[in-house]
């Protein structure tokens, strides 16, 4: 059944979404692992609704600097995606990448590329995974990437949601590598007729 | 030392001397100070979006920068200040992520802080000083004892307005 704003979303929907979420970040996570040549682990994603007033609270604050890498999404779905990591995780991601030992708190134009490019592979895994269960075409944008306080990085998918309701749709990753965990979170925002649009696929 | 009243995402709020009033991480949404010096009240708003007519589900008033200013003006001149006295200062309505290609979220800030502007001059209130725009996010800090907009930034150090 159509919704018009997320806070109408059902217990069989939320189901819909979980499932989505497993396999979407299930693949992200091999394609990062073959990036970086090295065995990562993910934890049971959690999804939830959050208030969008609430988002930035449940990463460190709106003060904590986090990265945020955003890329648009277009074709038969339309919206956008958010990867957000705390400034330590992006940093580790980085050096991972780059085999280096950086304790640099600010991030370099080079640090930039590598962090655009984990967002690009980590959306392009995640995307073809919700094209294989629909049958939709999606297409993700150039990623942007961000250094910054969270709530100004969130108030950019919050606003998004805003638009439609007060909450938006988070998705509470972690993944493990062998010694570093590296938290980050997916949020995904379809607009909300690309959301009805998934949901009736699955008989939602 | 006063107390610091915290405004949220979508919120707004009032305060009093030797009270300081405070929004953290402004991104792109947009943050309006009304202050009147002489009863030294200052009032705060956190929006998000710029009109809330555009919108069908605006029930949260303080999300839109039109109906949070008029909420906000509500409530200072509850507490007796004159709309005339009052001066503003805007900041916040940063584009955060360049997308060339999408003008829909690029240009979200620069959206929210002209509907500030255009708010406030239809209430015939001066926008004293303004910070708004570029590509990073802001904590603001009013001080309603001297008048003062403290705004801090990632890498950027404190400056005031």
């Amino acid at each position: 059944m159509p919704i018009t704003n997320y806070n109408e979303i059902t217990e069989g929907q939320y189901d819909v979404l979980k499932e989505i979420g497993n396999i979407g970040l299930g693949n992200a996570t091999t394609a990062l692992s073959k990036m970086l040549n090295r065995r990562i682990e993910m934890k049971i994603p959690q999804v939830d609704l959050v208030e969008i007033n609430k988002l930035a609270d449940l990463i460190g604050g709106p003060e904590n600097p986090v990265v945020g890498i955003l890329v648009t999404l277009s074709g038969d779905i339309s919206g956008m995606m958010m990867f957000a990591v705390e400034q330590f995780s992006a940093r580790k991601l980085v050096n991972l990448v780059l085999q280096q030992e950086s304790q640099e708190e600010r991030f370099s134009h080079m640090d930039f590329s590598v962090l655009k490019e984990i967002g690009n592979i980590i959306a392009g895994a995640y995307m073809t995974s919700i094209s294989t269960l629909t049958g939709l075409a999606i297409f993700p944008s150039v990623p942007q990437a961000c250094y910054d306080m969270a709530g100004a990085i969130l108030s950019v998918p919050a606003i998004e949601f805003g638009k439609i309701g007060d909450k938006a749709l988070l998705i509470d990753s972690s993944f493990d590598d062998t010694d570093d965990q590296i938290d980050g979170y997916f949020i995904m925002i379809p607009d909300l007729e690309s959301y009805n649009k998934i949901m009736s696929i699955f008989g939602m | 030392m006063g107390e610091r009243v915290k405004v949220g995402m979508a919120d707004f709020n009032i305060c009093k001397v030797p009270d300081t009033i405070i929004t953290l991480g402004l991104g792109s949404c947009v943050g309006v100070v009304l202050y009147d010096k002489t009863t030294k009240v200052a009032g705060m708003l956190h929006a998000m979006l710029p009109d809330s007519t555009k919108i069908r589900n605006n029930s949260n008033r303080a999300k839109f920068v039109d109906t949070g200013l008029e909420d906000l003006l509500a409530l200072l001149e509850e507490q007796g200040v004159k709309k005339q006295n009052l001066i503003a200062k805007v900041a916040g309505g940063a584009q955060m992520f360049n997308f060339s290609a999408n003008t829909e979220i690029s240009g979200i800030g620069a959206r929210n802080a002209e509907a500030a502007r255009k708010k406030l001059q239809s209430y015939g209130i001066r926008i004293a000083a303004e910070d708004t725009g570029l590509d990073y996010g802001r904590t603001i800090e009013f001080n309603p004892e001297n008048g003062k907009l403290e705004i801090r930034a990632v890498g950027k150090g404190i400056t005031y307005i």
